[in-house]
């Protein structure tokens, strides 16, 4: 991965945020194939809170979560220049471990997608992979832990054997959560995760969202205004490809610096 | 005469058609139709064509039963109640009556043919005749019915739903047929032989004797070394296309790039079409000589045709049955599945064993299945490199033969339908048709509950 971008910035010599940057970008850039979706991206993202990233549709908003766990290197087209930190440490150095990365990356997509496999399974597949538990008591404390931190444990701890596609959609993303959160990552990623959800299941992902942020570096994409305004601490808006205002939730919906940003969450557009 | 017939009935539905379009369509100008006046013609033309052709069927039937009895009659009377010179006598009548009989026939024949002759013409013009007038009574109904609140629509529906009704219909009462005539043969097999002795006996040899003073045919029928020698070679066949095939999905599905799987599917692909015949001699050429001398150079005794060689073929011939169908389940598993795995920190092959796999397992399962049925019933390539020697052999470097051959080797050439042998092939017949049918049955079922599986 090249990020011999000649306007490359020291992390350390970015503007400090109120909070320590957990996760940063420089001049992020990414095409797929010919189209540019991104454009000279760099944003901080504070530790332990939660950022949103809102925007019209097509805006580069998931284009840029998935930069920061490189899914994008799944699709054989994209191509990713510029330069992602955590902790300080570049995520597009050829000597890191993708693999590792997104352990420590955890990521909750749009539609619920667990396993085919019974609850127990889908939790326990993170663990498992990286070795995380020596022996089956361990496992089934993690188990049981993750799906506690992610509200579900109430609900399930009687058909943990059972299929965690069987769960309403609501039950489903929480179990995805579980998953994510049980490999302990650092960051997770959420895109749109309650897009495909009614009003009662969001209510409780938003409330999960707001306790995992006191353990968790959290990025949400949204396509909603208000759940930006409840859920997160930080808010980002990207329009056409590029970032156009970050800082504060409560600075960007109640005295925006951007015109664009003004119309956009007064619902003139998008 | 049935051309002309149906000449005739392509012509009338053709002018019904047209002429109660246009109708309707006149129509049309002043008022609202409830249906279009293509509808009122489709109709038309159904209303015609089906009932004709009902007529043609039931009436061709109906006037070759009298034609043959009257010209029985009027040969010999006798001769009705004689099963096995009737229908000797009147294939006379028939060949006689177009002019390919013998010159010196009796005057009963002549008498005989002359009533044939006559009732033939006689009939066919009554079933023509009949199916013009009921044609054109229908054409004629269908030009009154045409208004405004005629649902013409509606009821050409109904005229679809039952041809498609019919030809379902056909399918499903052709398979019950053959399910049942092997099924009769096979219980008249068993008046002769045991169906203890047929199930659990070593020892096939179907030579009976025709006449008392023939020496060495007693004929017995036990089917175990058959289903030894099939059993044998689908599993080589099955051992040998499964991890190929299944390997070969996984890499397609998950691995290749779209512009290598572009040209490798289709080639894969075009393996299932090469006859059967031409791997067969492939088998019994190449391969068999091949294992036979390189066991031979390790010391080993192999027969010249051997369960392996035959195996090792069918299972390449199995190969695509495998990949094919392992490769659509296998692209048919959301990428949101993998894109969790991927999100987890799996790698690509775990991703494949932990995830991938399993949720497509049920769809691998049911084309394994089908290719194992497929084995099983694959006639030519054994026939070529497998045998005829009836061994009770689990060794695959020995000849061995299975159910197909032996239903082959019964059937070809000129026999009598009452031996046992013979009807030997019949239950063979059965038992192969119900193994695959348990196969296929297993798979479906297997596929039906995968489909549940992601909502």
């Amino acid at each position: 991965m090249s990020f011999a971008s000649p306007m490359i910035q020291e992390p350390a010599s970015a503007p400090e945020p109120a909070v320590a940057a957990k996760v940063a970008a420089r001049n992020v850039n990414v095409h797929y194939a010919e189209k540019h979706a991104l454009k000279d991206v760099s944003v901080d993202i504070p530790a332990r809170a939660v950022t949103s990233f809102i925007g019209p549709s097509g805006c580069g908003k998931s284009t840029f979560l998935r930069c920061i766990n490189r899914m994008n290197d799944t699709i054989p087209i994209c191509r990713v220049t510029g330069e992602i930190t955590i902790d300080g440490k570049d995520i597009y150095d050829s000597r890191l471990d993708v693999v590792l990365l997104r352990a420590r990356v955890g990521m909750v997509f749009q539609k619920p997608n667990p396993f085919p496999k019974s609850i127990y399974e889908n939790v326990a597949y993170g663990p498992r992979l990286h070795g995380m538990a020596r022996n089956k008591t361990e496992l089934d404390e993690i188990v049981v832990n993750s799906l506690k931190r992610a509200s579900l444990f109430e609900e399930v701890k009687d058909r943990l054997q059972e299929s965690g596609t069987g769960l309403s959609g609501g039950q489903q993303q929480r179990l995805c959560i579980a998953r994510a959160i049980a490999v302990s990552p650092e960051v997770i990623l959420m895109d749109e995760p309650c897009s495909a959800l009614d009003p009662i299941a969001t209510a409780k992902i938003e409330e999960l969202i707001d306790e995992l942020r006191s353990n968790f570096t959290i990025v949400i994409v949204t396509h909603s205004m208000q759940q930006a305004a409840r859920v997160s601490q930080r808010t980002a808006f990207f329009h056409l490809g590029a970032l156009v205002e970050e800082g504060s939730t409560e600075q960007i919906f109640t005295n925006p610096k951007d015109k664009r940003t003004q119309d956009y969450i007064t619902g003139r557009f998008g | 005469m049935t051309s002309f017939y149906y000449a005739l009935m392509v012509a009338l539905a053709l002018g019904a058609y047209f002429l109660v379009r246009s109708r309707a369509a006149a129509l049309a100008s002043g008022q609202t139709l409830h249906s279009r006046p293509t509808y009122h013609g489709l109709l038309a033309a159904a209303q015609v064509i089906l009932p004709m052709i009902l007529i043609h069927f039931a009436g061709s039937i109906m006037a070759a039963r009298f034609v043959e009895h009257q010209a029985l009659v009027a040969m010999d009377p006798a001769l009705l109640t004689d099963e096995l010179r009737r229908g000797a006598a009147f294939r006379e009548i028939r060949e006689f009556a177009i002019g390919r009989g013998a010159a010196n026939a009796t005057q009963a024949l002549q008498a005989g043919a002359a009533m044939y002759a006559y009732l033939s013409a006689l009939t066919n013009w009554a079933v023509l005749g009949l199916g013009l007038a009921v044609g054109i009574a229908m054409a004629l109904f269908s030009l009154r019915s045409i208004s405004g609140e005629f649902r013409a629509r509606n009821r050409f529906e109904q005229v679809v739903r039952y041809l498609l009704m019919a030809c379902a219909t056909v399918a499903v009462i052709t398979t019950i047929g053959i399910v049942f005539s092997v099924l009769f043969e096979t219980f008249r097999f068993f008046q002769k032989v045991s169906p203890i002795d047929f199930l659990f006996g070593t020892h096939w040899s179907p030579q009976t004797a025709i006449r008392a003073d023939q020496v060495g045919s007693s004929g017995s029928f036990g089917m175990v070394p058959l289903l030894v020698g099939t059993l044998l070679i689908s599993t080589i066949a099955i051992l040998v296309a499964g991890p190929i095939g299944l390997f070969a999905a996984i890499y397609m599905a998950e691995y290749a790039s779209p512009k290598f799987r572009a040209w490798a599917k289709p080639i894969l692909e075009i393996l299932a079409g090469i006859p059967t015949v031409v791997l067969g001699f492939f088998a019994a050429l190449t391969v068999a000589p091949l294992i036979r001398e390189v066991g031979t150079a390790l010391g080993l005794s192999v027969a010249s045709e051997s369960a392996l060689a035959a195996g090792l073929v069918m299972g390449i011939m199995i190969v695509p049955f495998v990949s094919s169908l392992s490769d659509d389940v296998i692209t048919a598993v959301p990428q949101s599945l993998r894109d969790g795995s991927y999100g987890m920190g799996a790698t690509r092959s775990e991703t494949i064993t932990k995830v991938v796999l399993p949720a497509a397992l049920p769809g691998i399962v049911s084309a394994f299945m089908l290719a194992i049925s497929r084995a099983v019933g694959e006639t030519m390539i054994v026939v070529m490199a497998a045998g005829l020697a009836a061994n009770l052999s689990f060794n695959p470097l020995d000849a061995v033969t299975t159910f197909t051959v032996q239903i082959k080797t019964i059937l070809v050439g000129d026999q009598e339908f009452d031996s046992a042998k013979t009807l030997a092939a019949f239950a063979l017949g059965f038992v192969l048709f119900f193994f695959t049918l348990t196969l296929n049955v297993i798979a479906l079922a297997i596929v039906r509950k995968y489909r549940e599986q992601y909502d």
